[in-house]
């Protein structure tokens, strides 16, 4: 019996190999040094968590027939905004400069959990925004994200031009210390991995079992055929929008997990791009239609585990990462030219010249 | 908050100046009216609102002040403007330029630092590594069919880290004792005819690209090439090296502004070179009157759009914002000039003032 | 007409649809049997896809009547006539490539449980789907790992899903082979059998015959007749389509004086056995210098296939080219303009005027390509090149700077000859020149082709109008069906043989199945 291997696949196959590739190569080059532990993946995931998160919302972009540019910019909007509306100045008397009062003195300081709504409000509502530009006035995709990207940032900056530490119990204490699972004696996992694996889990579902999700990858795959067998071409593409939103803020809320601050020039600077390159590498087309989120995971992963090799390796400048990525990303658009090429079926379009 | 409305005469002929192009460029119905009109507006806001804005001082025989500084910060993005419009008007884009003038800055400052080329071998070989730069996108998107936002993100991501490669990971900094370094630091800080050589490089570039546009048909086959593909490759067009030519250029306008951004800091730093310029150049391009599916385009209006956007910037700044906040003006000006070049936005607001519609040319 | 029983399941009347500049429907008829396969046939703006386009929702009719099962229905949207029982396949496949068959069949209206899909319940649908087109497939395989017939039937699958009472088949085996037409026709046969309606709209004669049970012919935007297949002769069938009563047309037709006259030159192009799988072919003629070569068929037959691939946009699959007797491989139209030839297509805005550019632009264009970028054509001689030829063409234009878009159909075909008369070239193929242009442009057009044709320029000429085709060439190759049936050269040529060598028959008379 010959095995068939649908040609759809191969992208995402290639991605699950040059992953295990690389952390076979890590284990061998640098299993002395410790690189087989569970510690070196659970950091792997906890480092590229909100990453992770940003590249989920921005693959079901991507898979709809468009681009997300302003993740990286709403994740420091949103990492800005959760800080200043949770800062307390008795527990942070340090702290001088100008604190804007984003909301009635009488709420402030919102509780963090309160503080989180808020920011993932906001960002979701950024996305629906983008979303109903692009559709409605048939923007470029590129530009109105482009004018979120610059928006959302300089939105960040008004609220506060430095970044500020949050200081609220909550964060030092339970999602730091008590959030955490312990999977072995010496090891734990941080929260926000499990923030990560959650929004995964649900971009799955709504991916594979929902309408909405087929018709993401019909309309990206061939959106006038979509329009022609009736699809709702317009509310999937705004909720496509609206979905990525709510992940680049969750992704700003995971930031200010790890990190405990908000940041309004350094939280997520380039983050979009290495978003969509975890896409890319993750098998996704960029024409749109064609693309896992699992493809996306190992994007991550990949992206990951290039920065943990050469830290490993300690000599090579951190940015050799920058240019294996764009090694990777071109290979794997070859290879996508490569694979759509030999699967489009021979007469059903004029060659051109 | 109105400054002194006794403006200085500079402000006011660079007011009448720009009254005049603009009436000439409504007589010749010409694309360049809305840039320039906007950007008349904004200077003439400033003109009333903005403190100093016009002021300018003389200062060791050069001219100094905010209106100058624009000029001068501006150039980077008036010569990335220029390579973009030729690349949008094939219906492609190029992500790539502000990486590149990483490369470029990068590639000048380690041969300046290893020393033993003259000046115009270490220029020379920095642009020349711009155009295989640039070759290198071409052949990707004409050879290889990759899309360009695509084919040249592939540098966008990769290119700091080649400038990286190239400077071994650090800033390199342009000693006083390195040979060439006078003639280095002069192109981005020097001055010629009372004005910064930075500004009159961009003139010269301007020209040298109407005149490659203009005076060649390469013009003539990149607008039929964004226009329609398919019926000039039918009439015998090379849209393939037509192609090429334009993310190679493109990649040299950019080199050229990467050299200028190195000389002013006497300084390649890669990491910041050029960081979300390339942005900039598409926004300016766009205002400009060139649309990104292609077609005619317009090499004034790329420039206007790019002084728009600086103008912008700048007024921002003397208002007390920060340039990281001054984002907001500038996300508002891209989302409003993408509606106003849309045509489903234009029906719908002329339905709303319910005129009666135009029947559209056969 | 022959007399329906209530067994009748469409019925259309009086439907008229007009846009700006053309009666597009007048007062048209069509009606469809339960268990029929209705043929609609009619050449360029006879009003089928129209007619079409109305009855699937895409346009709002003027005026008339469209009855479903005796119940009155208005179709605003493709959607909507769906969901009353009309599903279109057309001739795009218009499914998602990279989707399995089983999505493809069930997008927008999967099975779900508490919103969530039922992947099994998927792959049961479509299954089933197939099963009434007698296929049996992994559904949940890529659609685009299957052959375009496979997709089509997918499509149709997909469209009967929806409890299909008519089904529309616009074009569907313009792509197919013979074997994959059977197949079509064999699941056709089967939905007949259960009672389905479905209206058939091809160029195809052959097809038509073999697969229909009646057929309606339109023309022009109004109703020609209603035919029983078996009763309609094919020579018969072909007049009602382009409106020539055939056995009035006199055996040699109008000529123009010139046309025989003046023997040809040597021969300039030899094309043999010339091919292209789902294009056309083979081919076989040759071309000589000062002599006019028509393409005739119908629309649909082959003949922009053939020049498409004289003109180095389709590459063959086999048979060879011989330019002034050396063989030649031209595989792009660069290579083809370098060897002389030029090349004027059907589809003017598509393929032909950049609509942005001046009408000055547009005519230098090909010229100037040819010299490259760096010869460049000064602006004085650009305006003095265009100037020549808007006078010689008289192409009304208010100037040479107007942009081309603004220029009328039969102008803008003025200017894309200007294009590549400035170029010189040896062979002129011309795909439709007079194709919606008024009669005096039409006119002036002709009387170019025999003037350059004195001049010595080989001219390959497509036209679906006969008299134009009769009273222009000396050769006239006949295509029907995507293939070569037969030439007819100098004093054999009129309209009555090209109509019989489409036709299929030697002399007048019934043609059965």
């Amino acid at each position: 019996m010959k095995l068939r291997l649908d040609a759809r696949y191969i992208p995402v196959l290639a991605s699950a190999g040059v992953l295990a590739g690389l952390y076979v190569l890590g284990c061998v080059l640098f299993g002395d040094r410790g690189f087989t532990s569970l510690r070196v993946v659970v950091d792997l995931l906890s480092e590229n968590a909100f990453l992770g998160a940003a590249a989920i919302g921005a693959t079901v972009v991507i898979l709809s027939g468009g681009i997300d540019l302003s993740s990286g910019s709403i994740i420091a909007l949103v990492s800005i905004l959760i800080a200043v509306l949770c800062f307390d100045p008795a527990l942070d008397p340090r702290q001088v400069g100008e604190i804007k009062q984003l909301l009635p003195a009488a709420w402030l300081p919102l509780h963090p959990a309160a503080a989180v709504l808020v920011a993932l409000a906001v960002g979701t509502l950024l996305g629906t925004a983008m979303g109903c530009l692009i559709h409605f006035f048939r923007l470029p995709p590129f530009l109105v994200t482009l004018g979120g990207m610059f928006f959302a940032r300089g939105l960040a900056f008004l609220i506060k031009t430095e970044s500020l530490s949050i200081k609220h119990p909550f964060y030092i204490e339970t999602i730091r210390e008590d959030l955490r699972i312990a999977l072995t004696a010496q090891v734990d996992m941080p929260f926000v991995v499990v923030c990560f694996a959650a929004i995964f889990v649900l971009g799955l579902v709504l991916m594979h079992w929902t309408r909405f999700g087929r018709n993401v990858y019909a309309i990206g795959g061939d959106e006038k055929s979509a329009v022609l067998m009736g699809l709702p071409v317009a509310s999937t593409k705004i909720r496509g929008y609206t979905f990525a939103g709510f992940c680049s803020a969750l992704a700003g809320v995971m930031y200010t997990f790890s990190l405990s601050k908000g940041d309004p020039a350094q939280a997520g600077v380039g983050l979009e791009l290495d978003a969509i390159a975890s896409a890319v590498i993750g098998g996704t087309l960029l024409s749109g239609g064609v693309g896992y989120l699992a493809g996306t995971l190992m994007g991550v992963l990949i992206f990951g585990l290039i920065q943990t090799l050469i830290n490993f390796q300690g000599t090579l400048s951190a940015w050799w990462t920058r240019i294996a990525v764009g090694v990777l990303v071109l290979v794997f658009i070859l290879l996508q030219n490569f694979v759509s090429a030999a699967t489009r079926h021979v007469g059903s379009d004029r060659s051109d010249t | 908050m109105f400054a002194e409305l006794s403006a200085p005469p500079f402000a006011l002929a660079l007011l009448v100046v720009l009254a005049g192009l603009l009436v000439a460029a409504r007589l010749a119905r010409s694309t360049v009216f809305w840039p320039l009109a906007a950007l008349a507006l904004l200077l003439a806001f400033n003109l009333f609102a903005t403190r100093g804005f016009f002021s300018l001082e003389w200062k060791e025989g050069h001219l100094f002040g905010p209106a100058i500084d624009v000029l001068k910060n501006g150039s980077y993005v008036m010569l990335l403007s220029l390579g973009m419009t030729l690349v949008i008007a094939t219906s492609g884009v190029d992500l790539s330029v502000g990486a590149v003038m990483a490369i470029s800055g990068a590639v000048a400052a380690g041969l300046i630092e290893r020393g033993g080329l003259p000046l115009p071998a270490v220029l020379a070989a920095a642009l020349g590594v711009c155009v295989l730069v640039g070759l290198w996108n071409g052949v990707l998107v004409a050879v290889f069919r990759v899309q360009p936002l695509v084919a040249t993100l592939v540098l966008m991501v990769a290119g700091r880290g080649v400038a990286m490669l190239i400077t071994e990971g650090r800033r390199i900094t342009i000693q006083r004792s390195y040979a060439g370094y006078d003639a280095f630091v002069y192109i981005g800080n020097g001055f010629l005819f009372y004005v910064p050589l930075a500004v009159t490089i961009v003139a010269v570039m301007l020209l040298l690209t109407a005149l490659l546009t203009r005076k060649t048909a390469l013009g003539l086959f990149i607008e039929a090439v964004g226009d329609n593909d398919t019926a000039s490759r039918y009439a015998g067009v090379n849209a393939r090296a037509v192609k090429l030519a334009a993310y190679t250029f493109s990649a040299f306008c950019a080199g050229v502004a990467g050299l200028i951004y190195a000389s002013n800091i006497r300084t390649a730093d890669p990491s910041k070179a050029g960081l979300y310029l390339e942005l900039d150049a598409i926004m300016a391009v766009v205002i400009g009157g060139t649309a990104l599916t292609g077609g005619r385009f317009r090499l004034i209006g790329s420039v206007v759009g790019a002084l728009l956007i600086q103008t912008l910037t700048t007024t921002m700044l003397m208002h007390g914002l920060s340039s990281d906040q001054a984002l907001v003006p500038k996300a508002v000006v891209v989302v409003a000039v993408c509606l106003l070049q849309s045509r489903v936005f234009r029906e719908r607001v002329a339905r709303l003032f319910r005129r009666p519609a135009r029947r559209q040319p056969a | 007409m022959p007399e329906v029983s209530d067994s009748l399941l469409l019925e259309m009347r009086g439907i008229s649809k007009a846009f700006p500049g053309v009666q597009a429907l007048d007062g048209v008829p069509f009606r469809l049997r339960r268990g029929e396969v209705h043929g609609l046939m009619g050449e360029n703006g006879a009003g089928k896809s129209t007619l079409i386009k109305v009855l699937t929702g895409v346009y709002r009719r003027d005026a008339g009547e469209i009855t479903l099962d005796g119940v009155p229905v208005h179709p605003t949207s493709p959607q909507h006539a769906e969901a009353v029982g009309i599903s279109t396949v057309y001739q795009e496949v218009n499914l998602i490539p990279h989707l399995s068959v089983a999505e493809n069949v069930c997008l927008g209206r999967q099975p779900t449980r508490l919103g969530m899909i039922r992947w099994r319940a998927i792959r049961r649908r479509a299954e089933a789907a197939l099963d009434k087109l007698g296929l049996a497939l992994d559904v949940s395989r890529q659609l685009s790992s299957y052959s375009i017939a496979i997709q089509q039937m997918v499509a149709i699958a997909r469209a009967l899903d929806v409890r299909a009472k008519l089904l529309v088949l616009d074009e569907p085996t313009s792509s197919l082979d013979e074997k994959e037409v059977a197949e079509l026709f064999a699941a056709v046969a089967r939905l007949r059998e259960r009672g389905l309606g479905i209206i058939f709209i091809t160029h195809f004669l052959d097809q038509v015959y073999r697969v229909s049970d009646r057929i309606t012919v339109l023309r022009n935007g109004g109703f020609v007749g209603e035919y029983e297949t078996k009763d309609l002769p094919r020579i018969e069938l072909i007049g009602r389509m382009i409106g020539k009563d055939p056995s009035a047309i006199a055996a040699d037709g109008e000529r123009r004086p010139s046309a025989g006259a003046a023997a040809a030159g040597e021969a300039l192009v030899h094309v043999d056995g010339l091919r292209r799988r789902g294009s056309v072919g083979p081919l076989t003629m040759t071309i000589h210098r000062g002599e006019v070569v028509a393409l005739a068929g119908l629309l649909g037959s082959g003949r922009t296939e053939a020049a498409r691939l004289l003109f180095g946009i389709d590459r063959p699959d086999g048979g060879q080219i011989r330019v002034t007797g050396r063989p030649e491989r031209i595989r792009s139209p660069r290579r083809a303009i370098r060897l002389g030839f030029a090349f004027t297509p059907e589809d003017r805005r598509y393929a032909g005027i950049i609509p942005n550019l001046s009408v000055r632009e547009n005519i230098v264009l090909a010229l100037q390509a040819s010299r490259g970028t760096w010869r460049t054509l000064s602006r004085k001689r650009q305006v003095e090149i265009a100037g020549r030829f808007i006078e010689a063409l008289d192409i009304k234009t208010p100037g040479p700077e107007q942009p081309i878009a603004n220029l009328s159909g039969g102008n803008q075909q003025k200017v894309l000859l200007a294009r590549w008369l400035a170029t010189e070239p040896r062979l002129l193929i011309l795909d439709e020149p007079t194709r919606g242009i008024d009669v005096g442009a039409k006119a002036e057009i002709e009387g170019l082709i025999a003037r350059l044709r004195e001049q010595g320029m080989a001219i390959l000429f497509i036209s679906s109008e006969l008299e134009e085709v009769v009273r222009d060439s000396q050769r006239v190759v006949v295509l029907r069906d995507r293939a070569q049936i037969g030439e007819l050269v100098g004093g054999a040529i009129s309209e009555q043989a090209i109509l019989h060598l489409i036709a299929g028959q030697e002399t007048g008379g019934g043609d059965v199945r």
